[in-house]
């Protein structure tokens, strides 16, 4: 018991209904690159799925991709069950094309990171680390 | 991290486990003192082991196995079942992408089920170290069957048979069904073989292929009796009956065809382990086992706070220069740690 471990675990999870999760992927393998575990989930998870997975998994972050446009209803969905399940302090990380009106709003949910096509992984991976610090 | 109550975790409120679970996996000193709080709660689950090649449909297996365990088995309540399935880290970055998830879909919103991906580490404790710890956790909080996915790779997968009380072997018409190719070992951990993907072209010659070879290892009762009427005049050649035969089974798992066959014979081997004192047995060495790898590591921290890095780096540069033997350098390691 002398090695204590930690790791930043992460769930990546692909919500709303549309078709395809690349993105979700690029990012996932970054971040497992980066030395993250990262427990994926594919495609058209629910905001039940993801907190549900987010418990189980006991991940410090939850990255989400929306690119369905639904985020305005989605987001403050998983933000609710997270909290119910007593997961609050989990940082939420979206990705998606979100319009920049939209930002101020999901900001004060608490959403920590929003990314839109073309971020470097870089950027996010040293949000996430800065974020779990 | 604050304190989990171990209470809460034999509860089984699933904040408690899940943060249980963190702990011990981390290796944590809280993960340390929940672990004996909760032992004297565990002993109770059944372990299944579940491994095989990757793509040989381990993870869809899992989520049919464990849905039809909550959907289909008749009379009381179904069983809860937690899942632990472990994948490896990779060496280069020390991260992992966990995606057995992605098939365990169908157990999404079952308040009975919970699933836990976990990455090997390669930490101290070994894979069996931290899976048993995963494991008490789930015992504890009172999951009646645990059902461990590991890829079939060699010590991990005879780690988890040896952590197990039932393992099944998982392979997939396509992938090599020779007897030659299909890997040595896989008998003596095998409790159960199922041939997955039935669905797909050339799985009857995997069945063939297997039951022959399962043939060969363990003769039928009536092969022996022709060389004597009593059971016991079997020739010594013959490995000790153990009693119980691995059957081979065929499943789809991507439509749940074969799996009340598969729960059926999971049942069987649960019996048989029980009647024939193996349930107590397999415990025994189970713990063993643990305590084992527990010692070891153990003693090689240990060792390791007391050895000072010159005198180990001296030491390995006399073996590289060959003036000592690597025999004699363990001895001088040994001295200079002063255990
Ligand atoms: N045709 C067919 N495909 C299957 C079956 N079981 C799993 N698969 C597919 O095999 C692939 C690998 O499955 P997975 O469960 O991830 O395998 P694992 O790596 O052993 O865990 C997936 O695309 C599954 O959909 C089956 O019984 N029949
Ligand atoms: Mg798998």
């Amino acid at each position: 018991m002398v090695n204590p471990q930690k790791k930043i675990r992460v769930l990546i999870a692909k919500a709303g209904l549309d078709g395809h999760d690349r993105g979700a992927k690029v990012v996932a393998r970054a971040l497992r690159d980066a030395g993250m575990e990262v427990i994926y989930t594919g495609l058209r998870q629910t905001p039940e799925m993801i907190a549900e997975a987010a418990l189980q998994e006991d991940v410090q972050v939850v990255g989400l991709s929306i690119l369905s446009g639904a985020h305005m209803t989605l987001v403050p969905k998983v933000v609710d069950l997270l909290q119910n399940a007593g997961m609050e302090n989990v940082k939420l990380f979206l990705g998606g094309i979100i319009p920049d009106e939209d930002k101020p709003e999901l900001e004060k949910l608490g959403v920590t990171g929003i990314y839109g096509p073309g971020t470097s992984t870089q950027n996010i991976i040293e949000d996430i680390q800065k974020a779990c610090q | 991290m604050p304190v989990t109550n171990p209470q809460a975790v034999i509860r089984g409120e699933r904040l408690a486990v899940t943060r249980a679970l963190t702990q011990v996996e981390n290796n944590s000193r809280e993960g340390y003192k929940l672990l004996e709080e909760l032992f004297p709660h565990t002993g109770r689950a059944h372990l299944i082991g579940v491994t095989g090649a990757p793509g040989t449909g381990k993870s869809t297996l899992v989520n049919q196995l464990a849905y039809a365990y909550r959907h289909s088995v008749e009379g009381n309540s179904p069983p809860r079942i937690a899942v632990v399935a472990v994948d490896p880290t990779s060496p280069f970055s020390g991260g992992a992408l966990l995606g057995d998830r992605v098939r365990m879909v169908d157990l999404a919103g079952d308040p009975g089920v919970f699933v836990r991906s976990m990455a090997s580490r390669g930490s101290l404790g070994g894979l069996a170290g931290t899976t048993a710890g995963l494991v008490q956790v789930f015992d504890a909080a009172g999951f009646e069957i645990i059902i461990i996915e590991t890829v079939g790779a060699g010590q991990a997968e005879v780690d988890i048979a040896s952590l197990a009380h039932t393992t099944i072997v998982v392979e997939a018409p396509g992938l090599g069904d020779d007897i030659q190719t299909i890997k040595a070992g896989i008998l003596e951990i095998a409790d159960i073989l199922v041939v997955n993907k039935s669905d797909k072209p050339g799985a009857d010659h995997t069945l063939r292929a297997l039951r022959n070879m399962l043939a060969l290892a363990h003769p039928l009762p009536e092969d022996v009796q022709h060389h004597g009427t009593l059971s016991t005049a079997a020739p010594a050649d013959i490995e000790p009956e153990t009693g119980w035969t691995p059957p081979v089974l065929a499943t789809t798992a991507t439509t749940g065809e074969g799996f009340q066959e598969l729960i059926a014979a999971i049942e069987e081997h649960r019996d048989y382990l029980k009647s024939a004192g193996e349930w107590q047995i397999r415990e025994e060495k189970r713990l063993k086992n643990e305590l084992e790898v527990l010692l070891r590591d153990a003693l090689r921290a240990h060792w390791e706070e007391k050895i000072a890095p010159e005198t180990y780096q001296e030491t390995l540069g006399k073996v590289i220069r060959r003036q000592i033997t690597p025999w004699r350098a363990v001895d001088i390691l040994l001295e200079g740690a002063r255990l």
